[in-house]
């Protein structure tokens, strides 16, 4: 099997090389048989990278560990969820996985584009092969996944414990669908540039793309945070780790794309900007995957220390300027079509949205890299903490949860004051009634503060947009209130979808002001003793340690501790929070002990219990107890988000002008009757 | 040895229950919870638990203490602060070494400055988990603001000169009717049916 996937990868290799040359050449000539070839070679790369995929997988399966990657990743009695999950736990194999998940995009971006767009794809093909052959190469010169052992280990290391956990299995996977996927609108992108088509056309053909990409993003950095939340057990799920950061850079402009493309879209503006928005947005992907596989910035996360390192830099370095210096020629091709007519329209709030969202990615990439800077300037490496990256970052964040709300009220074009006071009055008295009510009952945190009431804003100002549409459509055509409903957001997917997000966006904002009331205590504890916590919110909470218990489970060791929980004196639940001490199929420890906390989730707060280990191998146990606020709005606004993000690219969506003006308002095209 | 577990559950059932009857007594406080306090027996296989760790004691939950350890950096490499490391890493031993420096500095009538400045004396500036607003370290505090903020001001300046020039020469079509032919109008037709946001 190792031969098989190791020839399947330089079969690979050789057509990324050919396709790359062929759809370029095909682009340029256009000759149908080269454009043909680097089509097929697309195909035929993800073929041969689908047999490696296979190999790797049975060798996973069939614990061949004459395999090195096999040897470290898994053994004989790592549970089979997780056998197949190896496949991306380690650096070598995900970046197979990379690959393979990039030809598979590929390959449907060249079934699956419409005719009328089909210009784009040779250099489509092109793009695609030499980023896929870009990442093969890396296998094959520097992290091979087929690599064998000079000797064969009778079992494997097994899995990292903080990997055996499903938030695990599908974090990376939806990351580095996000990820990948971007690739897809970076080549249509370079295609349009190439091709010197730089009309809308191209944006319409990378629509669902971006949309797929910036959704995967998404759901992947949700599950990340949720990962960190249940397993890591520090009590938190966004610490301004360099790989979190990493993966949030391409979310904000890629975010910062989905809204400035509406304007060129409706008006014929930011054709440079939406360009560069898809080249940095495809930089800062392949630029995360260089920090997380680098270590070049101490990270949790960081695979250790591996040439790949350099293979990335190098690519991006050439990447970068490539694309930069093509944008940089075709410049003069790109002049907007018309002009910003007044400051006080949707496209200026566009603007400054988008100056925010580049303006966060810019401050998390400068926080992440200055340990670099500063090294190569000072010597020294100096790292910004957790509370430097709030002080930057959370208001820039708050005066983004405040342009959600005001964008969709301002018209395009240009608003009037009439108009302004028509849609402002509703917004700005809820979320000043929310922040009223928020200092009637004592909150007296500023971030808090504005979060929670900016949130009612906006909240406030998507809930007067579902309401006039509905309206609208019960007054014209007499439908039933939900039924109006369905229907405005059926037809109208895009701009409902997007109401939808930002309401998950509201979601997130309060849930992340609730880390301002994090209460928690350390506490040594025997049988029957107790520590006490008070919530925010004036309850009394009791941990009562009960005992521990010890058992054998699967390929682990536990000690799981007993405690009660009472809230103001009435039982509630247990917490059974864990220290794990995982084992091979010999029942040797094969990592440190790890700890596995216990939470217990509810609407306004969640427990969140660590047991650190035990006094003496006594039952004396030393516990962390922690009352997080509303962390259950982050997992929920998570959902909200990607239902969203789903309705927007639910295909359909687009209807035929003539219903338009059944959808609650009406286009009059110029010399329609 | 399932035997065995099963008689040391039913053990800590009773147990369980005991404090559960007793639960109306006043509840112990942490300071209470010293060894020597209650039963506690011993555990099967101590080692599955991890190293043995030492009892927490009110000190160690000093919001003072919490706060000065929070801006000093655990040396083991995790990159957090030693307080979030010696209540996450129950596996690293140099966070809790760290801590009881902090506490014997404390202790010995130190102000939480004071031990900061030590622990710098010691380890270097890397131990400060913000780094002193000085130097080189300028730039990496007041550099993206202050391009957010001079892009904004730029953006605004050019907005207002767009908004000006659109004024004085408008991009609209003529009065009189559309300048479009009828294939542009098709194509806009085209367009708008992709443009339903």
């Amino acid at each position: 099997m190792t031969l098989l996937g190791g020839s399947a990868l330089w079969i690979a290799f050789l057509l990324g090389v050919w396709g790359a040359i062929a759809g370029f050449a095909g682009g340029r000539t256009g000759r149908p048989d080269l454009q043909r070839s680097a089509r097929h070679a697309v195909f035929a790369m993800c073929a041969a990278l689908l047999t490696a995929v296979f190999s790797l997988e049975w060798a996973l399966f069939h614990h061949d560990f004459n395999i090195e990657y096999v040897a470290a990743y898994t053994s004989r009695n790592l549970p089979t969820f997780y056998t197949w999950s190896a496949l991306y736990a380690g650096q070598k194999g995900s970046l197979l996985f990379w690959a393979t998940v990039l030809t598979l995009f590929g390959s449907l971006a060249q079934l699956l584009t419409a005719g009328r767009h089909r210009v784009y794809l040779p250099y489509v093909a092109a793009v695609t092969a030499v980023v896929a052959a870009f990442f093969v190469c890396v296998m094959l010169f520097a992290a091979n996944p087929f690599e064998r052992l000079p000797y064969t280990p009778v079992d494997g290391r097994g899995l990292n414990p903080q990997l055996q956990n499903p938030g695990m299995v599908f974090h990376p996977p939806m990351l580095y669908l996000g990820y990948i996927s971007i690739t897809i609108p970076f080549a249509f992108a370079m295609a349009a540039l190439l091709s010197k088509r730089l009309d809308a056309d191209w944006l319409i053909a990378i629509r669902k793309w971006t949309l797929l990409s910036w959704l995967f993003l998404s759901v992947g950095i949700c599950l990340g945070m949720w990962w960190a939340y249940v397993e890591l057990g520090w009590g938190g799920y966004w610490a301004w780790d360099p790989v979190e950061n990493a993966s949030l850079l391409p979310w904000l402009t890629m975010t910062a794309f989905l809204h400035s493309v509406m304007i060129q879209e409706k008006r014929g503006m930011l054709k440079k900007w939406n360009l560069a928005l898809i080249i940095g947005s495809w930089l800062l992907s392949i630029l995360g995957t260089f920090i997380t596989r680098s270590g070049v910035i101490s990270s949790v996360h960081s695979f250790t220390q591996s040439p790949v390192g350099y293979f990335f830099l190098a690519f991006l370095v050439l990447a970068g300027s490539a694309s930069f210096t093509l944008y940089a020629k075709r410049l003069p091709l790109l002049a907007t079509e018309t002009r910003l007519e007044s400051m006080v329209s949707r496209e200026a709030s566009f603007f400054f949205n988008n100056l925010l969202l580049v303006g966060i990615a810019f401050s998390v990439l400068f926080g992440t890299l200055f340990p670099i800077l500063s090294e190569l300037v000072t010597g020294a490496k100096t790292t910004f903490s957790t509370t430097t990256f709030n002080r930057v970052n959370i208001p820039l964040g708050l005066a983004l949860l405040v342009l959600t709300g005001i964008g969709p009220l301002i018209a395009w074009r240009r608003a009037s004051i009439p108009n302004l006071k028509r849609q402002f009055v509703a917004p700005l008295t809820g979320g000043a009634l929310a922040l009223l009510m928020l200092l009637a009952g004592g909150m007296r945190d500023l971030w808090a503060l504005l979060a929670i009431s900016f949130g009612a804003f906006v909240t406030v100002t998507v809930a007067q947009e579902f309401w006039r549409g509905v309206r609208a459509r019960h007054r014209q055509y007499g439908e039933a209130w939900l039924l109006a409903l369905g229907r405005l957001v059926a037809r109208n997917r895009r701009r409902y979808g997007g109401y939808v997000v930002h309401i998950g966006i509201v979601m997130l904002f309060v849930a992340f002001s609730g880390m301002a009331f994090k209460t928690e205590t350390e506490a040594t504890l025997r049988p029957g003793e107790s520590v006490t916590l008070k919530s925010p919110y004036g309850w009394t909470y009791t941990f009562t340690h009960l005992g521990v218990s010890q058992y054998d489970a699967l390929n682990r060791q536990v000690t799981a501790a007993t405690v009660e929980v009472r809230r103001d004196g009435r039982k509630i639940g247990l917490l059974s929070p864990e220290k794990r001490q995982h084992v091979d199929a010999f029942n040797r420890p094969t990592f440190d002990p790890s700890t596995e906390p216990s939470i217990m989730s509810m609407l306004r707060e969640d427990l969140y219990g660590v047991l650190g280990g035990v006094v003496n191998g006594t039952e004396q146990a030393v516990f962390r107890f922690t009352i997080n606020p509303l962390v259950w709005w982050v997992w929920y606004g998570g959902m909200v988000v990607a239902l969203g993000g789903l309705l927007v690219m639910w295909p359909g969506g687009g209807m035929p002008a003539t219903k338009r003006s059944q959808a609650g308002y009406a286009v009059r095209l110029v010399g329609q009757a | 040895m399932k035997s065995s577990d099963w008689t040391r559950r039913q053990f800590l059932a009773g147990v369980a229950g005991l404090f559960a009857f007793q639960s109306v007594s006043p509840t112990v406080s942490q300071s209470d919870s010293l060894p020597g306090a209650g039963p506690a027996g011993k555990l099967l296989d101590p080692q599955r638990a991890g190293r043995s760790l030492e009892p927490v004691t009110g000190r160690d939950n000093l919001a003072a203490i919490q706060a000065i350890e929070k801006q000093l950096r655990c040396t083991c490499g995790c990159g957090l602060d030693i307080y979030t490391c010696r209540t996450t890493d129950f596996n690293c031993t140099i966070s809790p070494g760290l801590h009881r420096q902090v506490l014997a500095r404390y202790e010995a009538g130190q102000s939480g400055q004071q031990i900061v400045d030590a622990f710098v004396a010691e380890h270097g500036e890397s131990i400060l988990m913000s780094p002193p607003q000085r130097g080189f370290n300028l730039v990496g505090y007041f550099f993206p603001g202050t391009a957010l903020l001079a892009a904004g001001v730029l953006l605004f300046v050019a907005l207002r000169r767009w908004t000006r020039l659109a004024v004085d020469r408008p991009a609209v079509a003529p009065a009189g009717g559309p300048a479009a032919s009828p294939a542009e109008l098709e194509r806009l037709r085209r367009e708008l049916e992709q443009v339903d946001g």
